[in-house]
């Protein structure tokens, strides 16, 4: 059922591309899809284009791992709209054509400004379409069954066939259709958590037995654990970084790793998940992964308001939310840890951890604003870095030109602001959802809202993957089309000069959309397992530094000079995708110790984007001094 | 030569005020996201007090930046169609009266 749901929408999609496809002749329809789409359309494809595997995939599963902190990126992203409806819209539309380059360059004709601009378009387009792809083959994997890099591949080669069909006519109504679709599914998946309300031994309607996990008494002796039931035996004791401790305990010939916790001095080891790499293959709670032996879903509340095996049955929206907000309930989040064990092993114990529930709605378990002053200043740095991100994301800014006129850009934002915003309220209840069910995957938050739909209906899921799947299409498609109007029209056209018909510059445009999508598709492999959330995070920390000072300072400053926008686009970009390659996350990615990181910040916007303005306004009053002495 | 844009935008003699109302509705919006930082960092215990509902004050306060976004953005598409509508009316009166 879900592979045929699912068939027919990308088939449908592809088919509209190709009808869409034998319209788009010029290089004003393929990049800006004539400039004639209605502002309502445009709104909710603004909508499509926005609401990316980051807002479903990456906000949901963040919330459903740690808590309120998830929801901070829905209050940000959204914010966010407002820069590019008060400051941005209605200015851009004017001056621009095809491309932000277009209006950034519109009063300079700068052969600095194009190339900045569009490396810069070029640059946050692909970083942007990272966590598209890591989604794309985290939501195949499990509806086909079929490996990642598979999924990723699909995805690469259905988006570059409706890319280099139709150019932003198609991308348009993909986009329309997706965000509507999104909306509407999400508010019934919603409506489904609600009206079967809070467990605390949630069985997903009966299907999936609830499994309790066990508790063990132990007792130390000088550092040695020991286990005080009869039966087990302590294998193995390994404490990592944190002071977090772990046991291998072996029982009837299984060899299972459970988490040491520790209260009033009374020992307790909780039973764990576990994934060990050994010579013969992987194995997961102590034999091997087979298609019957996986990680368990998690996700459980263990008390509902002080009560435990209790359910609550239908809440309202309110109650559902205050419920979980109550100090007396206890949810079971999971964490994760990586070692290496005496034999030389790896293993990655998923481990229980219950917190109340008026800690986990709110921030701090993951931005840690109870922290130390670097910690804080992550934080900041994060919050500044989406509400700036937003007005200044290439995918974004290009769909201004397929309006008429000034003002449907701005009514299309509004729209947009709409129906962006009622997403963004959905995914708190998707995501809590997600958590109280059981349907998180330990090893990848990434799926939480579609395995929540699977626990209502296989129909449900169906439809929720395949939208899922069209949102991965569609912001991909966006980003495929401004990645190559930056290649084909501002590299190409404008700043070579190489001289094209107007055919030629649609075919230029289809084969940097091929290219590009085959460095999103090789991307999307090697990043895969990292939130998506936080990726597009850095995407719009990148976006926010390079392009933001540059649009806002050549709309509201007189002084602002070509060599000044150039140098602050190449500041932004060179200073935050350093301070990234630099972070403890990326650190951890590349399997180094995050403490070994010389940068402190996983967040670069609070430096790069004041740097990059500073850049803008220094360069710019002194080059403007240098006209102004030549004169 | 300097490019065109995609589509001849005319005069828009609504343009400057729209740019003011614009920049102050930012400004007062962005105060409203930066308290809600602020009170994040400077006293996040606060953020825990329930206010309404049974819910807490990061819940109350974060839906409220989305709602808030779309009512901001609502109010300046009315001063901006007021505006444009009455630019509009007087020209084409100015249009009358030379006929």
């Amino acid at each position: 059922m879900a592979i045929f749901i699912f068939l027919i929408f990308v088939f449908f999609v592809i088919g509209l591309s190709l009808y869409l496809g034998k319209k788009t002749k010029t290089s004003s329809a393929y990049y800006a899809a004539g400039g004639k789409i209605h502002w309502g359309v445009n709104g909710v494809a603004f909508a499509g284009d926005y609401l990316s595997a980051a807002s479903f995939l990456g906000i949901c599963g963040m919330i459903a791992t740690v808590g309120f902190d998830g929801f901070l990126y829905s209050i940000g992203y959204l914010a966010g709209w407002i820069v590019a409806l008060f400051v941005v819209a209605e200015p851009l539309k004017k001056l621009g054509k095809y491309t932000f380059t277009d209006a950034l360059d519109a009063n300079y004709n700068s052969r600095g400004i194009k190339l900045a601009a569009a490396i810069s378009t070029l640059v946050v387009s692909i970083f942007y379409l990272i966590p598209q792809m890591v989604g794309a083959g985290v939501l195949v994997e499990p509806l086909l069954g079929i490996p990642h890099s598979w999924g990723v591949l699909m995805v690469g080669a259905i988006v570059i066939t409706i890319v280099a069909t139709a150019g932003m006519a198609s991308t348009t109504y993909v986009q329309f259709l997706k965000g509507f679709l999104l909306v509407i599914f999400s508010s019934v998946l919603v409506a489904a958590v609600v009206i079967r309300g809070l467990s605390t031994q949630p069985d997903q309607g009966g299907k999936v037995a609830f499994y309790e996990y066990s508790h063990l008494s132990a007792s130390r002796s000088g550092e040695q654990i020991t286990v005080n039931e009869a039966g087990w035996s302590v294998l193995e004791q390994k404490e990592i970084k944190g002071g977090l401790v772990f046991v291998k305990l072996g029982r009837d010939n299984m060899e299972t790793w459970w988490s040491v916790s520790e209260s009033n001095g009374a020992i307790t080891l909780d039973e764990s998940q576990s994934v060990v790499v050994k010579t013969d293959g992987k194995w997961i709670n102590g034999a091997p992964a087979s298609s019957t032996n996986h990680l368990r879903q998690v996700g459980n509340l263990e008390k509902i308001n002080g009560e435990s095996n209790v359910e609550t049955g239908r809440l309202s929206l309110f109650g559902f939310l205050s419920t979980l907000t109550n100090k007396d309930t206890m949810v079971q989040t999971w964490k994760t840890a990586n070692f290496v064990d005496g034999a030389g092993e790896k293993v990655t114990v998923y481990y229980p951890k219950i917190v109340s529930g008026d800690r986990i709605m709110r921030p701090g378990l993951k931005f840690k604003v109870e922290g130390t002053w670097l910690e804080k200043l992550d934080f900041l740095s994060l919050m500044l870095a989406l509400f700036m991100g937003t007005a200044a994301l290439p995918h974004i800014l290009i769909r201004y030109y397929t309006v008429p006129n000034p003002a449907s850009a701005r009514k299309s934002t509004i729209v947009a602001i709409g129906a962006i915003g009622f997403f963004y309220i959905l995914t708190l209840f998707m995501g809590f959802g997600a958590l109280v069910n059981g349907t998180v995957n330990p090893a990848d938050s990434n799926m939480a809202a579609p395995l929540l739909a699977r626990s209502f209906s296989e129909l449900l899921f169906a439809v929720i993957s395949a939208i899922a799947f069209a949102t991965v299409l569609g912001t991909v498609s966006g980003l495929i089309v401004a990645a190559s109007g930056a290649v084909a029209h501002d590299l190409f056209d404008r700043y070579l000069k190489i001289k094209m018909d107007d055919h030629q510059k649609v075919t230029a445009g289809k084969i940097a959309a091929f290219v590009i999508g085959g460095i999103a598709i090789l991307l999307g492999i090697l990043f895969k397992g990292m939130n998506v959330s936080f990726l597009v995070g850095l995407a719009f920390a990148v976006a926010a530094s390079a392009n933001l000072p540059a649009i806002l300072m050549m709309l509201f400053w007189k002084k602002t000079t070509a060599r000044g926008i150039a140098a602050s686009i190449v500041v932004g970009i060179v200073s935050s995708l350093a301070l990234i390659a630099f972070s403890p996350e990326l650190y951890t990615l590349y399997g180094r110790n995050p403490l070994d990181a010389p940068i402190p910040l996983n967040n670069p916007g609070i430096v790069s984007i004041p740097l990059s303005f500073i850049t803008l306004i220094v360069v710019s009053l002194l080059t403007v001094k240098k006209k102004e002495a030549i004169a | 030569m300097l490019h065109e844009p995609s589509t001849p935008a005319g005069k828009d003699p609504a343009g400057p005020y729209k740019i003011r109302l614009g920049i102050w509705m930012f400004i007062a919006y962005s105060l409203f996201y930066a308290s809600f930082v602020a009170i994040n960092l400077l006293n996040p215990l606060a953020m825990a007090a329930i206010v309404f509902a049974g819910l807490n004050l990061v819940t109350v306060y974060g839906f409220a930046l989305i709602i808030v976004a779309l009512i901001e953005a609502l109010v300046y598409d009315w001063f901006c169609r007021r505006k444009e509508a009455f630019y509009l009316k007087a020209e084409e009166s100015k249009e009358k009266g030379q006929d």
